[in-house]
């Protein structure tokens, strides 16, 4: 809880360093990522499956609520419920679906599922504005105070990133954490000590679809235009990779990792056209020599000066 | 005249489906030898397919040699994938591992933008331009070609797998790994050889669909979950099942073009396959995982 309080302080203080339009958007979007990869975290670290069809959510989440502020005039606040709701139900039915497929055959029909999602924002472009996008889509307000700075929507952000991280925090430090860990340690033992491990799976693919689904909405309000490329299969493929090189099954291994990678393109444009290539060395140098992620790196340094204060004495 | 038309999707659908076969029967050759997915499968098709390009372009290398040292060259970036990359990686934790090739392929998209550009490009077809006449139908040579080069390769390499000393120590290190060690198959360059056949794989699709479609150095991205689709449909790591899931998704996608419209052809074949996996969660020629408990 330590550890909380303080990086709860750290994210309310960064503003009054950083006044840099700029930086605070790139901050902002790093919220969003933790926001998406704590859920995801619990599913592929705790729940041991793989979703790669998670952009298909943050599209829903996105478009959904998108659609019905830009278009008939209605509150964010009333469709930002209402979207969450909608991918939640969507996300609870394709569950109990496709979570009886196992590795592999997992990975295609969440790919399939965020495919299909990215191809209809194309397709429909009566609806959703196609390539071209969605203009229009209006900030949230408290009265007649509307949050449009970086800096409004870096606090908004982290505000629910923040509760995200704590209820993730309690939730697996409590009773389902501990048996959400047995399922990954084992599905038969999880299954002889009685636990309903298909039950739990579809739960937390349920949760950390909601979860991405709530960061698309934020997305739509806080960028007010939307468009497909930021929904393709890119993106369940960045998220993914940011819980891995955070250390997977760690709460706050998944906010180092989006904290790592959101930024990184952007320190890597500095490289110009090599930054392709420096971008896809470092993950493989980082999965190749530290697969347990940057959170590892930390604990053999605890463990290293605990060695050290041992032969110092 | 109705008819026609629709054998005409039909053979363009087969034809496209016969190019996911190929890149189905690489992901096939790696799951087998290692269970990871490789991402950078794809990836394997535009480095073919470009330095059969330059080959031609710059070099001046007559066909056949072009054709084949661009096969051999995507072989080699495979080996050294495996080599360099992946046998070096610290956890044999299978997402790892997938992830790992997903660095790669993105690595390997940037230095070809790097190397040749932006632009797509696009190959000469192997027997000509002039189409055969076959009755009402009109084939192109490539299409022979592509079908041809496809069913003589999984004869090959059914023939390698079945009759050689290599092709069986494969399959018993695809069966065991532990076993087969203990038996003095050498694992790690089995499992080396598998990645340079997925990249011969990978680079024979690729000269194969250039003179079709055009590649640009991303369109690695969308072969390779075509050929992936392929290998999830036919029952991954199965053989047979890579090439009738390849050929399987490219008629769905010819006919989807045919009944409905060409714009929503990847939704319907993508739709199909999530219903298929739901009917059938190994794949229509899969083995079944027996749960034990």
């Amino acid at each position: 809880m330590r550890a909380f309080v303080s990086f709860a302080a750290l994210v309310l203080f960064i503003p009054f360093l950083v006044k840099n339009p700029y930086y605070l958007n790139v901050l902002a979007f790093i919220g969003l990522y933790a926001m998406v990869t704590v859920g995801l975290s619990l599913f592929i670290g705790y729940a041991g499956q793989i979703s790669l069809g998670h952009g298909a959510f943050y599209a829903l989440g996105a478009y959904i609520s998108g659609i019905i502020s830009a278009r008939y005039g209605v509150s964010p606040w009333v469709t930002i419920p209402l979207a969450i709701s909608l991918t939640t139900l969507l996300a609870w039915g394709l569950g109990l679906l496709i979570l009886r497929l196992r590795g592999h055959y997992l990975v295609m029909a969440t790919l399939g599922i965020n495919l299909v999602v990215y191809l209809l924002l194309v397709e429909l472009d009566g609806l959703t504005g196609g390539v071209s996008g969605l203009p229009g889509i209006p900030p949230l307000c408290f009265g007649d105070y509307c949050l449009v700075t970086d800096r409004a929507c870096y606090y908004l952000i982290w505000a629910v990133t923040l509760a995200v991280i704590f209820l993730a925090l309690r939730l697996v430090a409590t009773r389902p954490g501990r048996e959400l860990k047995a399922i990954r340690a084992s599905e038969a033992a999880a299954k002889a000590l009685g636990l309903n491990v298909t039950r739990y799976k579809v739960a937390i693919f349920t949760l950390s679809a909601a979860l991405t689904a709530l960061a698309g909405t934020l997305y739509a309000h806080y960028l007010t235009f939307i468009s497909p490329k930021t929904f393709d299969v890119f993106y369940s493929i960045e998220v993914v990779t940011m819980v891995l090189i955070g250390g997977m099954g760690s709460v706050w291994g998944a906010v180092f990792g989006a904290a790592f990678l959101t930024p990184l393109p952007q320190i890597l444009s500095f490289f110009e056209e090599y930054k392709d290539i420096i971008y896809g060395f470092i993950l493989m140098v980082i999965l190749v020599f530290q697969p347990e992620g940057l959170c590892g790196i930390g604990k053999k340094w605890k463990f290293f000066k605990r060695q050290m204060s041992i032969i110092s004495f | 005249m109705e008819a026609v038309v629709f054998f005409q999707f039909l053979l363009s659908g087969l034809s496209a489906g016969a190019i996911y076969a190929l890149i189905a029967l690489g992901f096939g050759v790696v799951e087998n030898a290692t269970g990871i997915v490789n991402f950078a499968q794809g990836d394997f098709l535009v480095l073919g397919a470009f330095w059969a390009y330059s080959a031609l372009a710059s070099w001046h290398l007559p066909y056949p040699l072009a054709f084949l040292s661009a096969v051999c060259f995507a072989a080699m970036v495979g080996l050294l994938l495996d080599r360099l990359v992946l046998s070096r990686a610290r956890s044999r934790e299978i997402l790892i591992l997938v992830f790992i090739t997903v660095g790669a392929s993105i690595f390997l998209r940037g230095l070809i933008k790097e190397i040749w550009g932006k632009r797509p490009i696009s190959l000469p077809p192997f027997g000509g331009d002039t189409p055969l006449k076959l009755g009402p139908l009109t084939i192109m040579p490539q299409t022979l070609w592509i079908l041809g080069v496809t069913f003589l390769a999984f004869a090959l390499l059914h023939l390698f797998f079945h009759r050689t000393k290599w092709g069986r120590a494969m399959r018993a290190v695809a069966v065991d790994p532990e076993a087969a060690a203990l038996v003095g198959i050498p694992v790690p360059w089995m499992v080396a050889l598998s990645f340079a056949m997925a990249g011969a794989l990978g680079g024979l699709a690729g000269v194969l669909i250039t003179p079709v479609t055009p590649l640009s150095f991303e369109s690695g991205v969308m072969m390779g979950l075509k050929g992936f689709a392929a290998a999830i449909l036919g029952g991954y790591g199965h053989f047979g099942g890579a090439l009738l899931g390849g050929l399987l998704l490219g008629v769905l996608e010819g006919l989807s073009a045919y009944f409905v419209s060409s714009a929503y052809k990847n939704i319907l074949a993508f739709a199909l396959l999530v219903l298929v996996l739901l009917i059938r969660p190994q794949g229509i020629l899969g083995f079944g995982v027996k749960e034990r408990l």
